[in-house]
């Protein structure tokens, strides 16, 4: 199964129409990521590394062009379909964690089982992954608002691992968080790159796209 | 089902912000309890009103047609220009009524003279055996024969009557024509279809012999025993008796009618009372739209979040609907509890008897209204919740 791409970008173009021009946020972008890469984009703000990211992360389809995900077209879906390929084969990462506030950070974790099994997750399931990330059980029990932003982060991690995605999203990982703690964030990602998961991460701290096998320009559009 | 996911989020969003949701349940309750207490109000009303009513609906009076048919001069001999009701018509009635028991009635109207006093009442002739299925004596006995006569309460107590009094009957002073008092009626009020409290009642028999006019009647009631053949009684008398359309002979009217009007007029005075106790669920609707707005609109963030992790845009709506029925629920039963306080205490006002309180047909109107307050509610969470899944996600990501 890991032999073709587990996403491939076919001549991708994305235009946002504004009120006063066209901006064309993804110009004809090809790219081919393999099962177990570990994936850098970096580019100027404004660039279209984040559109790029919402095209893989299913959030977004493209104008032209096609975004295959493990060889299914997203542009075939339909939003039911798109919402269960984030669900089921993507797991997001984002700069500010996105925790949902009234949620403790074990329900957090819990949340996309019940939405893909529609039943309670095991306990065992869901603490031992938090001890993975390196949350023990007294802090499973708070909420977001009460945790530090490495805590946080690190819930956002576990979140994204529940329904055992192929892909994980990460944009901007570290942003928000101290160089230690980043530095932690990092290694763990690498770890669980390691373990096979494919990363894709949106980041313009160089330090942090060292961790990645393959580093991607994008600069207006394109990819340099 | 391990408890519903989103029914635990709208739990959590309405807990998080207590005070903005009780406000809206807030406006649900008095919208609940304004229109279930008018319910209320309007059905005990009506409840009372009709029992006082209905102890003579299943009396039917067939008096002769007099419209147009009277004075008539030469016309005479048709149908319609009977004065009265003939020994030949009465028997038409008991033919085609059945079972049910048949009262001809003598009457007309006579000076009286009670001692020194002077005035006017109206003589009734009746079987001595029909006044006793059909009247109620207070004081004395029934009509046994002879002069003997039944007074109503109005007379006996205008011209102090008393049980052994004597009434001179007629405007000739010498008349020799005279009753005596064996018993005085209970008041009928409106009862029996027959107005008996200013009248003195005699043997139809006494009647005839000094009034004349054997075998013609002034008027004819039936007593239905099931007050539900009522319709049928009239359609087989008048079918009998007014063959022809255009010259009826007989008018047939049943206190039934009176009765349905009055229904009627409680009824759209409730249902106008009700409207305006609408209004505020209105005003409360309005409310909880606000509510939901404003919950959709700062959990944006949070929408997206739900969203770009793999919550299905049904799956946000029903989110927001549930909050909206929690607020709802909890307006609907406390102000179903109220409904039952405020009800009760506007019957005793404005009723004053809570003899019908408890009965379904009174207390419909609290699960009617619970329904009417969590309908409310949901449909204004609709659009809000509709709006909250039609966001985009990556807009909504964006928001803070």
């Amino acid at each position: 199964m890991s032999d073709g791409p587990v996403i491939s970008l076919a001549d991708v173009t994305k235009v946002y129409h504004m009120l006063a021009e066209d901006v064309v946020a993804l110009d004809h972008v090809s790219l081919d990521i393999a099962h177990g890469d570990f994936i850098a984009i970096m580019g100027p703000s404004g660039s279209g590394k984040s559109t790029l990211l919402n095209q893989i992360g299913c959030l977004d389809k493209p104008t032209s062009g096609d975004v295959l995900i493990n060889g299914r077209s997203i542009r075939q879906m339909n939003d039911n379909e798109l919402t269960d390929m984030r669900r089921d084969t993507i797991g997001y990462i984002f700069q500010t964690f996105n925790l949902i506030p009234l949620l403790t950070a074990y329900e957090n974790v819990e949340y996309p089982i019940i939405l893909r099994d529609k039943t309670r997750a095991e306990r065992e399931k869901i603490l031992g992954l938090l001890q993975t990330v390196g949350i023990d059980e007294a802090l499973a029990h708070h909420t977001p608002s009460e945790l530090s932003g490495g805590q946080q982060q690190r819930i956002a991690i576990a979140r994204a691992l529940v329904n055992n995605p192929d892909i994980l999203l990460c944009d901007e990982p570290t942003g928000n968080l101290d160089s230690k703690t980043g530095t932690q964030i990092m290694e763990m990602l690498r770890t669980f790159n390691e373990q096979g998961k494919t990363i894709i991460m949106v980041t313009h701290d160089t330090r942090i796209a060292g961790y990645a096998q393959r580093t991607i320009t994008i600069q207006d559009g394109r990819i340099r | 089902m391990a408890g519903d996911i989103f029914v635990s989020l709208a739990f959590r969003s309405v807990r998080l912000h207590l005070l903005r949701s009780l406000l809206a349940a807030l406006g649900i309750v008095i919208g609940v309890v304004a229109i279930t207490t008018l319910g209320i109000m309007g059905a005990n009303l009506t409840l009372s009103i009709t029992a006082q009513l209905s102890s003579s609906g299943n009396v039917i009076m067939i008096s002769p047609y007099s419209g147009g048919g009277r004075g008539f001069g030469g016309g005479g001999g048709a149908e319609g220009t009977n004065l009265n009701i003939t020994q030949s018509q009465l028997q038409e009635i008991e033919r085609v009524v059945g079972a049910n028991q048949v009262i001809p009635i003598y009457s007309s109207s006579d000076r009286i003279t009670v001692g020194p006093n002077v005035g006017r009442a109206s003589i009734l002739g009746l079987k001595p055996d029909t006044v006793q299925d059909i009247l109620v004596v207070t004081d004395g006995t029934f009509l046994k024969g002879g002069d003997g006569a039944l007074v109503g309460p109005t007379l006996a107590a205008d011209f102090s009557l008393k049980v052994g009094s004597r009434i001179k009957l007629g405007t000739d002073s010498n008349s020799t024509k005279s009753v005596r008092v064996v018993g005085i009626l209970q008041s009928a009020g409106f009862g029996g279809g027959l107005s008996t409290d200013r009248a003195i009642v005699v043997t139809d028999t006494w009647y005839t012999a000094n009034y004349g006019e054997s075998g013609q009647y002034q008027s004819v009631n039936v007593i239905a025993s099931d007050i539900s053949q009522i319709g049928t009684i009239e359609n087989n008398t008048a079918k009998a008796l007014n063959r022809n359309a255009k010259l009826p002979a007989v008018r047939i009217s049943d206190s039934g009618q009176f009765l349905n009007t009055i229904s009627t007029t409680i009824g759209s005075l409730t249902s106008f009372v009700t409207m305006l106790g609408a209004i505020s669920l209105v005003v409360a609707a309005v409310s909880i739209f606000n509510v939901m707005i404003m919950s959709v609109s700062e959990r944006v963030k949070e929408i997206g979040i739900l969203r770009s992790i793999g919550t299905r845009k049904s799956e946000i709506r029903k989110m927001f609907l549930y909050e909206a029925i929690i607020i709802g629920f909890i307006g609907a039963f406390i102000g179903a509890v109220l409904s039952i306080v405020s009800g009760y205490l506007t019957v005793i006002a404005i009723v004053g008897n809570t003899a019908y309180f408890f009965t379904p047909a009174s207390m419909i109107y609290i699960p009617q209204g619970m329904v009417i307050g969590i309908a409310t509610c949901v449909l204004s969470g609709v659009y809000p919740a509709w709006r909250a899944a039609d966001l985009d996600p990556i807009e909504a990501l964006r928001a803070e």
